[in-house]
């Protein structure tokens, strides 16, 4: 326990120092660190000490986690930038466990992910400019229609496999970004202004001071991209401890074997495919309403190739790999400005290195394990 | 004419599904480089070389070459080690490497995030049938990619190599136990399927008279579905797959604002890949599907 509370505190210092570093030469120290850091960490066995500790206290890294990031907010209460950054990162890391039932679960690969952020984004835009419906109900009205819409593409998907699957997504990612493009209701290539969330008559943009301190308008959205992130999390986390989990990975490794067993391979498939899509859709929805804009050049091919990218870097189908993923993958372009103008290909580059040296990602999925060490009997 | 562009690019697709089983997504990208290089070749020797015929000789041999390499470079060190791994990661590796190359020219090519202007290189003047004109740098380039394929079809069937290729696409530890030089097998298709792209990435350029960063992604992406719809590793249904994709652009552009006057000619490639996605709905494997069975 003490190590695992002592982790937290050095990660959190580290977080912490990382958002709030402006030069250059900081960021890069801090970087080169943390990577010398998980290299020694490695070759001294720390790691696996940590990963036995995780083990016996499994609730521990879940609410470090939220209160790791409810001490960020606490920190960067009024520095725009950061808290930004930070709600990106919890919103990408929803997106991504969304497209993780998808592609790690039931082996769905989804290149159009972008794409279902999108539409989840532009819902979001008409129904606040053009309605009067609450707010938060909007968000779940734009997820609702980012399923309804990728469940025209449920057909083709459950009747092709590996890349006729894989063409039916990028063809729907790649109409999708055109039809935006010439469709001047939409706002054509100039994209919407979404107006600012409101709740129960409260404009979140607006900021707000509590006893004389002046609070960011993004904490309010990140308590909501925070619940939100929770609330999926914890979804993925008990699809795949239930027998809805099994089913779901019978079906990606051997379809065949699956339904000689009696799963119903089409059926997973829809449930998977369509979770998937509305989680992307209600990241999407909050996200246009954080950044109050939405343009057909945020759902770009390349932008659904790095969320894919994601998923692999933190580790296909574990959970838990996705949030420091997103982080790295969020976070780093943005403080090494050098490398903003390169990230595409950074990203290209080490998801290629990934693939061909290291397949499982940085947090490799575990083989499933029903009883916890210390009550299964066995020292392992 | 677009129809022809298409084919090329798909067959380039279905001699690699063909041979290894694996989608090659950095394609479209090897026929955006193709054309920059043959477009870098143009300046290198504009003031040497006066006769256009000659340049374009030069310039489509080097930017062949140049993608060949690129080919073989690839097959050597990203398709062939990951020959056990799931096909989905050689997918993802080389839907990557196509980024990575995208972003290669458009950060490193002087000035390469802009739309670069393509030598006029073929004659312009049309010949007037009727009301109609037929310019002849259009017919000179179907005519030379109607021959390509024709070559590349005769190359596959008729001779040593494309002999040896069929062999190792019908059965590959056969084909090697024969005393097929698998390794070299493959990184000829490669240069052959690279090659191939460059060409249409040159022809697409003399048509247009622009290259553009970005071009590959488009062009990849239809000749994967010309090549997926007409059946991959089908030599027959990628050509009719991409003839099948102009026809769609086509029509679209001109029967949509016919037959709904609200909807604009751009939707085009709506459309088209609209229709893609219902044929793989209703054609899962293709129009003309692959003979395999499933191994259980």
């Amino acid at each position: 326990m003490k190590l695992l509370i002592s982790t937290f505190i050095v990660c959190l210092i580290y977080c912490i120092l990382l958002l709030g570093a402006e030069n250059q030469l900081e960021v890069g120290a801090l970087v080169a660190i943390a990577f010398v850091a998980s290299l020694v960490g490695k070759k001294t066995g720390f790691m696996d000490r940590l990963a036995v500790a995780v083990s016996q206290r499994p609730s521990f890294p879940a609410t470090a986690s939220v209160i790791g990031v409810l001490v960020m907010m606490a920190v960067f209460h009024n520095s725009h930038f950061a808290l930004l950054m930070l709600a990106t990162v919890l919103i990408y890391s929803i997106v991504c466990l969304g497209l993780n039932i998808q592609f790690g679960y039931v082996g769905i690969v989804n290149f159009a992910g972008a794409a279902f952020f999108g539409i989840g984004s532009y819902t979001a835009a008409v129904l606040a400019t053009h309605t009067a419906v609450p707010h938060l109900l909007v968000l779940f009205i734009a997820a609702t229609i980012s399923a309804l819409i990728g469940s025209i593409l449920i057909y083709p998907v459950l009747r092709t496999r590996g890349h006729y699957a894989a063409l039916v997504t990028i063809a729907f990612g790649i109409l999708f970004r055109n039809f935006l493009e010439v469709n001047d209701t939409l706002g054509g290539p100039q994209g919407l202004k979404i107006p600012p969330l409101t709740i129960f008559g409260w404009n979140l943009s607006d900021g707000l001071e509590v006893g004389g301190v002046e609070i960011s308008f993004y904490i309010p959205y990140l308590v909501i991209a925070l619940v939100l992130l929770i609330a999926t999390f914890r979804i993925t986390r008990n699809l795949e401890r239930s027998w809805i989990g099994l089913s779901m990975d019978m079906v990606r490794t051997d379809e065949i074997a699956a339904s000689t067993f009696g799963v119903n391979i089409a059926h997973w498939k829809i449930v998977a495919f369509t979770l998937g899509n509305f989680v992307a859709g209600l990241a999407g929805a909050l996200y246009g309403m954080m950044t109050a804009y939405v343009a057909p050049n945020n759902f770009t091919f390349a932008d659904s190739l790095i969320l894919v990218s994601i998923v692999i870097l933190g580790g296909i189908g574990n959970p838990w790999g996705i949030i420091p993923a997103a982080a790295i993958v969020v976070i780093l372009p943005e403080k090494l400005q050098f490398i903003q103008e390169y990230r595409f290909l950074l990203y290209a580059i080490v998801v290629i290195l990934i693939l061909l040296f290291r397949p499982d990602g940085l947090l490799p999925r575990r083989v499933r394990q029903y009883f916890p060490a210390s009550r299964a009997g066995g020292k392992e | 004419m677009l129809g022809v562009i298409y084919a090329i690019v798909a067959v380039g697709f279905t001699l690699y599904f063909g041979v290894l089983d694996v989608i090659k997504f950095s394609h479209g990208d090897i026929l955006m480089v193709g054309a920059f290089a043959g477009l870098t070749t143009y300046i290198g020797i504009a003031g040497t070389f006066d006769s256009p015929w000659l340049q374009l000789l030069v310039l489509v041999l080097v930017s062949l070459s140049i993608a060949a390499f690129l080919g073989a470079i690839i097959a050597r060190y990203l398709i062939l080690p990951l020959q056990k791994a799931p096909p989905i990661n050689t997918l993802l590796v080389t839907l990557m490497l196509g980024l990575a190359l995208r972003e290669l020219v458009r950060l490193f090519y002087p000035n390469g995030s802009n739309p670069k202007p393509f030598p006029r290189l073929l004659p312009g003047d049309g010949i007037a049938i009727g009301e109609f004109i037929l310019r002849a740098d259009s017919l000179i380039l179907l005519a030379t990619g109607v021959i390509t394929i024709v070559a590349v079809q005769r190359l596959i069937t008729k001779s040593k190599i494309g002999l040896a290729i069929r062999a190792v696409a019908q059965d590959s530890e056969t084909a090697r136990i024969m005393g097929i030089n698998f390794r070299q097998i493959v990184l000829i298709t490669f240069m052959l399927g690279s090659a191939l792209a460059a060409l249409a990435g040159l022809m697409n350029g003399l048509y247009y008279n622009e290259v553009n960063f970005s071009m590959g992604l488009l062009l990849g992406v239809i000749g994967f579905s010309a090549a997926v719809v007409g059946g991959l590793g089908n030599f027959y249904g990628a050509i009719v797959g991409g003839f099948l994709f102009a026809a769609l652009q086509t029509v679209g552009a001109v029967l949509l604002p016919a037959i709904l006057p609200s909807v604009p000619s751009a939707y085009k490639d709506v459309f088209a890949f609209a229709v893609i996605i219902i044929i793989m709905g209703l054609k899962p494997t293709g129009l003309i599907s692959e003979k395999s069975s499933e191994r259980v």
